[in-house]
């Protein structure tokens, strides 16, 4: 079982959002900015961590900055279709997320490949093997890449 | 961009998490047969190049009680929607926002602001604000919330990661 969080669990959870210092002893700075012992820090994150609030501490890396692509993708599948669609839309690997929405536009999923090309031919493979269109909006402009939510 | 085989590795050995302890790169180094301060040289230059975002937790949304999720859609004049897309991106409750590809006739939407809450009536609240901020600028909106996790599987080095 896992406690409530406390004030400083959501203090900590807020400032893990941000960069940390790559330095030999990275908790050192947060502990010294929330007032604690460094081993309170380490503890708690871990503990957060475990308690499934934190899904993974480590450095974040781009895919794309090393060559891989991404593309958000949407179809609108009929209802009483959309158990075969999804199945077919799944089967493939490349397909990284996948969520229904309440639009017309009710299926939507990130393709992740490893390169431009895989984006293209993944749809036209999806297109053919469900016949229904898919409709491509990949990234132009990131304005903010923070994932941050205030807990 | 091709990573340097020692990269490739250090990326390998991070990329399910840094272990929770006083000093982490100590730990992984060992197990990567190289110097701690080699292995935080090599980070630094990883975050330089941009290949590293940066370092830190990603929370679980749903565990903290944000489980409502809203993907707003605005239509922004073309003219300012990087000036404005910057604002919608900082705004505190704003995780992702991009600026996407219309799909004429279909999608008349440029601007994308995923937004999170505790219900549907907090995201409508949170969207209000992100369309006072747009104004005049913004010719049509939508949201959409999500109703079902169809697929999400972590993206790992193979596949990649994000």
């Amino acid at each position: 079982m896992s406690e409530p969080l406390d004030e400083m669990d959501r203090k900590l959870i807020n400032r893990l959002q941000d960069d940390l210092p790559l330095t030999s002893r990275p908790f050192v700075q947060i502990a010294e900015e929330l007032d604690v012992d460094e081993q309170e820090i380490v503890d708690r994150t871990r503990r957060l961590r475990d308690d499934g609030y934190l899904t993974r501490f480590g450095p974040f890396f781009d895919a794309e900055a090393l060559g891989g692509a991404f593309c958000l993708c949407a179809m609108s599948v009929p209802e009483d279709r959309f158990q075969e669609v999804l199945t077919k839309v799944n089967a493939h690997a490349e397909v990284a997320h996948n969520y229904e929405r309440d639009h017309r536009l009710n299926m939507w999923f990130v393709l992740a490949t490893e390169n431009q090309d895989g984006i293209a031919s993944t749809a036209a493979a999806i297109e053919q093997e469900t016949g229904l269109q898919v409709l491509l909006f990949p990234k132009e402009q990131e304005f903010f890449i923070g994932f941050r939510v205030t807990a | 961009m091709t990573l340097h085989p020692k990269d490739r590795a250090i990326m390998e050995a991070t990329q399910a998490g840094l272990p929770l302890v006083s000093r982490p790169y100590e730990v992984v180094a060992e197990t990567l047969g190289m110097s701690e301060a080699e292995l935080l040289k090599r980070l630094s230059r990883l975050k330089e190049q941009g290949v590293i975002r940066r370092i830190g937790a990603a929370p679980n949304h749903y565990r903290l009680g944000l489980t409502s999720n809203g993907m707003t859609v605005w239509d922004v004049d073309d003219a300012v929607i990087d000036e404005l897309g910057k604002r919608v991106g900082a705004l505190s409750f704003v995780t992702h926002c991009y600026r996407r590809p219309r799909a004429l006739p279909d999608w008349p939407y440029n601007l994308f602001a995923m937004v999170h809450g505790a219900n549907r009536d907090e995201v409508h609240a949170k969207r209000t604000e992100v369309a006072a901020l747009i104004g005049d600028a913004c010719r049509a909106s939508d949201i959409l919330f999500s109703t079902r996790i169809l697929k999400k599987t972590g993206m790992r080095l193979s596949r990649k990661e994000n």
